[in-house]
């Protein structure tokens, strides 16, 4: 399927398809499919973007609230991780039409490295949302203090760790959490003192329907999330393809496009950052 | 879909097709040749054509009396929301692009392929894949919550919401992969000598379509996600219970299912482009203006998806905004319109099977169109919406303008595709009962919706009787015309005569191929210049086609 035709001016190189006049050509229109491509995910993702403006137009007071419950130190690393890792991912797809091989393979190992550190953050924060039942829709039950105002005990965390009741009423009269669970975020409002985190909640009660911000938080960090796997899956395959030699000066264009979409799943973490995280 | 391999090639010189180059299961199924990918996909979305025509003509069954006649009020939900989702979107939106466009679109580009081969087979195989989920739901017992999937009640019934629609997102991807393909392809593969306004208008259509499909199919995509996560997680973001929007889901189902109907209806009108300059002997009538136009459709279809929800409880200012942008729709569709008329101007008219079905999408989707300026109409819109109007609307254009123009396409390619001529007579009586039939079906809704019969309902006022009859026997007049094209179309793989280069006077390049073409499309370099001048093309009776006049072909 990707056997030169014979008669063609460039010289026979095994990757040239045969449909293509050019190596060239074909790059080009390689690259201009994956801008595309590119352009449908930014669409994909819109649609939560849009969600989340419209949500967040109607209900500040639920996005004010229910954001503090997000740890900003673990997001911020994340956030840190990404851009490293598009700087590793930047040097592989240079050393690769440098044809420097072996660092080619150390970058996208380095890369690959970032996005399971990446993840394993992302892992962390979702099991402290799951244990404090900061969950979607009718499994938001917030756990411990957040459940029970007037619960002071620490320890109620603990107890209830893991199990997540669902009200059966269908969750129109779901308890409002007065105050949030301890030790989950830093409070800018109430200034980060330990000690007294547990007597009143980060921004006073809460309002109504706290868990649609969980439910956009969960549905936009998740699909980020398994964009940032089908990234690991394919720079375990530029990995694979790398150890055989296949990359150099001449044909390096996987290694670029896989680069390309590599930034975009960096890009739109950058956006979902500051939205869910950094909000006022 | 295995019946390709029972194709048998026509004699052309015993020179070897694409066809019968390679034999075997793996050698069509693993395919990276457009053509076979085409092939594949004509006979895939006609399989769920004859599906979905079968659906229709239950709930046309069904309907026939005002209280039961078949089936119960549960399994007709069913019938006509699998009815709309198989012929949606395993039928109309890869119709024309993916099975015509694929096989088209590198021959009228002189190219030996698509840009991404690969991806197009990706393509293909999404599709199957999304097509099997989607047909998985009728064996869990069927969906009943109509093809748009409106919640609250798509994430409220207990019926396969979550395989359809799971379906459908991995079909929205097969839609996507194809239009970005033929986008890359037009860009990036267009002969040296080919500018952009060198390009026949097909593809220009095809390149309006894709741009759609690539910029709307992922929004539909992660409202399925949307709808999908709201089932099976309760995330609440359609659900009013939890605080979440309805309405919300409707915009965005709409962004994407509107601009839809332009990927539906953009390449039917790429081949009436075609069809009419070809049969009427002369160069199309405002080159530019029908190529703009295409991009005018494709623009506007993004900015007119309001139109859906006038009462839906959207702001009055919206609703006259969209109202005001849905009537601008309507220019560049005359544009197109009036310059089909006057390329049929004073030319000599030929009417064969692919110009009956061109003329009938003109008056056909005349009515249609005209008829959306009364749902987009706020005052009128009112008193239709959701009624039998909206239906007789709906399938004036989908039908009436896409499906005819697809049998349009598919006569006219089918020489080039199979290397045989069909019987002509029969053609033509079969597209003239196709369209008689579809006119006795769907007029006699438009009445009955402006009289107040609602869109869906099972059980009807009696008043509304003797039209569902007649429209029933509409029906079926349309699905004997259908048999009957199936009929002579197979009869032709087998007993048509062998089909010439260029059998209609086509100047677009594909004609200069093979029929069917050799695996790499052409054995000699085509050669370019206006595909809309027939002034060098000369009928040769002993070939049954037409040829380059010599003087012009010694001049090259």
């Amino acid at each position: 399927m990707s056997t030169p035709h014979e008669g063609r001016d460039e010289h026979a190189d095994p990757h040239l398809q045969h449909h293509f006049g050019s190596m060239v050509q074909q790059y080009d229109s390689g690259k201009f499919g994956m801008w595309l491509f590119l352009v449908t995910e930014v669409l994909l993702f819109g649609g939560l973007f849009c969600a989340y403006a419209v949500y967040r137009a109607n209900h500040p007071e639920i996005f004010a609230y229910a954001h503090q419950f997000l740890d900003k130190t673990l997001g911020g690393l994340n956030t840190l991780v990404l851009i490293v890792s598009s700087l590793t991912m930047a040097m592989a797809v240079r050393s690769a039409q440098l044809g420097q091989q072996r660092r080619l393979k150390q970058m996208l190992a380095a890369t690959l490295l970032c996005a399971c550190v990446f993840l394993g953050v992302k892992g962390v924060e979702y099991e402290h949302k799951w244990k404090h039942g900061l969950l979607w829709g009718t499994r938001y039950v917030p756990q411990g203090e957040a459940a029970s105002p007037a619960s002071t005990n620490a320890t109620a965390v603990e107890t209830t760790a893991g199990t997540v009741a669902v009200p059966a009423d269908g969750g129109t009269t779901l308890p409002h959490a007065a105050s949030g669970p301890e030790g989950l975020a830093d409070r800018p409002q109430a200034g980060h003192d330990g000690a007294t985190s547990g007597g009143h909640g980060p921004a006073g009660p809460a309002p109504r329907n706290v868990h649609l911000f969980f439910g956009i938080y969960f549905v936009m960090t998740g699909l980020h999330g398994i964009h940032v796997l089908a990234g690991m899956v394919a720079i375990v395959w530029l990995l694979r393809r790398s150890a055989a030699g296949e990359f150099g000066p001449g044909y390096f264009a996987p290694v670029d496009f896989v680069g390309l979409y590599w930034h975009l799943v960096d890009l739109i973490w950058i956006f979902l950052f500051p939205l869910l995280y950094l909000i006022h | 879909m295995s019946t390709h391999d029972a194709v048998a090639a026509p004699p052309t010189a015993g020179e070897a097709n694409y066809l019968n180059c390679s034999h075997g299961f793996r050698s069509w199924f693993f395919t990276l040749d457009h053509k076979r990918i085409g092939v594949m996909y004509l006979a895939s979305i006609l399989s769920f054509f004859l599906l979905g025509g079968i659906l229709a003509l239950l709930i046309r069954t069904e309907l026939l009396t005002p209280t039961r006649t078949l089936m119960s009020a549960d399994d007709y939900n069913k019938v006509f929301t699998l009815h709309g989702a198989i012929m949606i979107f395993l039928f109309i939106i890869p119709g024309i692009p993916a099975a015509l466009g694929n096989f088209v679109l590198p021959l009228m580009l002189g190219a030996k392929d698509v840009a991404l081969p690969r991806l197009n087979l990706a393509s293909y195989h999404l599709y199957l894949i999304g097509a099997l989920i989607a047909v998985l739901s009728i064996v869990q017992g069927g969906v009943d919550a109509g093809w748009t999937f409106y919640a609250p009640y798509s994430t409220t019934t207990n019926t396969a919401v979550v395989t359809l629609t799971f379906g459908v997102f991995v079909l929205g991807f097969s839609s996507v992969f194809t239009g970005l393909n033929f986008i890359v392809t037009m860009h990036k593969m267009r002969p040296a000598g080919m500018g952009w306004f060198d390009m026949p208008l097909m593809l220009w259509a095809l390149y309006a379509t894709s741009i759609i499909q690539v910029l709307a199919t992922p929004i539909l995509g992660i409202t399925m996600v949307l709808l999908i996560v709201e089932r099976v997680m309760g995330i609440g973001i359609f659900d009013p219970a939890l605080g979440g929007d309805p309405v919300l889901y409707q915009h965005f189902f709409w962004f994407y299912s509107h601009p839809a109907v332009y990927i539906m209806i953009l390449p039917a009108m790429g081949i009436i482009s075609e069809v009419v300059s070809v049969f009427s002997r002369k160069h199309i009538f405002g080159y530019r203006a029908i190529a703009y136009s295409s991009l005018a459709i494709a623009a506007f279809s993004f900015l007119v998806w309001g139109h859906h929800m006038f009462t839906s409880g959207q702001s009055e200012l919206m609703n006259m905004i969209f109202s005001a942008l849905t009537f601008s729709v309507s220019i560049p569709s005359a544009v197109k319109m009036f310059n089909w008329l006057s390329t049929m101007y004073k030319g000599s008219i030929r009417f064969d099977t692919p110009m009956i079905y061109a003329l009938s999408f003109m008056f056909l989707f005349g009515i249609g169109g005209l008829t959306g300026l009364f749902l987009g109409s706020l005052a009128t819109d009112v008193h239709l919406h959701d009624t039998y109007f909206v239906v007789a609307h709906f399938h004036y254009v989908m039908f009436g303008g896409t499906v005819i123009a697809f049998l349009a396409g598919l006569h006219y390619w089918w020489p080039k595709m199979f290397g045989r001529m069909y019987d002509e007579r029969w053609g033509r009586i079969s597209a003239i009962i196709i369209s008689v039939g579809f006119n006795i079906t769907f007029f006699t809704q438009f009445v009955m919706g402006s009289q107040g019969m609602p869109r869906r309902y099972y059980a009807y006022v009696d008043k509304f009787e003797p039209y569902h009859v007649i429209s029933s026997i509409g029906s079926y007049l349309m699905a004997a015309g259908f048999f009957m094209t199936a009929w002579y179309l197979v009869k032709s793989l087998y007993r048509g005569r062998p089909a010439p280069v260029n059998p209609w006077g086509g100047g677009s390049l594909e004609w200069q191929a093979a029929s069917p073409p050799v695996m790499h499309n052409f054995t000699d370099e085509p050669v370019g210049g206006d595909p809309y001048d027939y002034t060098n093309q000369a009928y040769d009776p002993a070939l049954g086609g037409y040829v380059l006049r010599k003087t012009e072909v010694s001049d090259r």
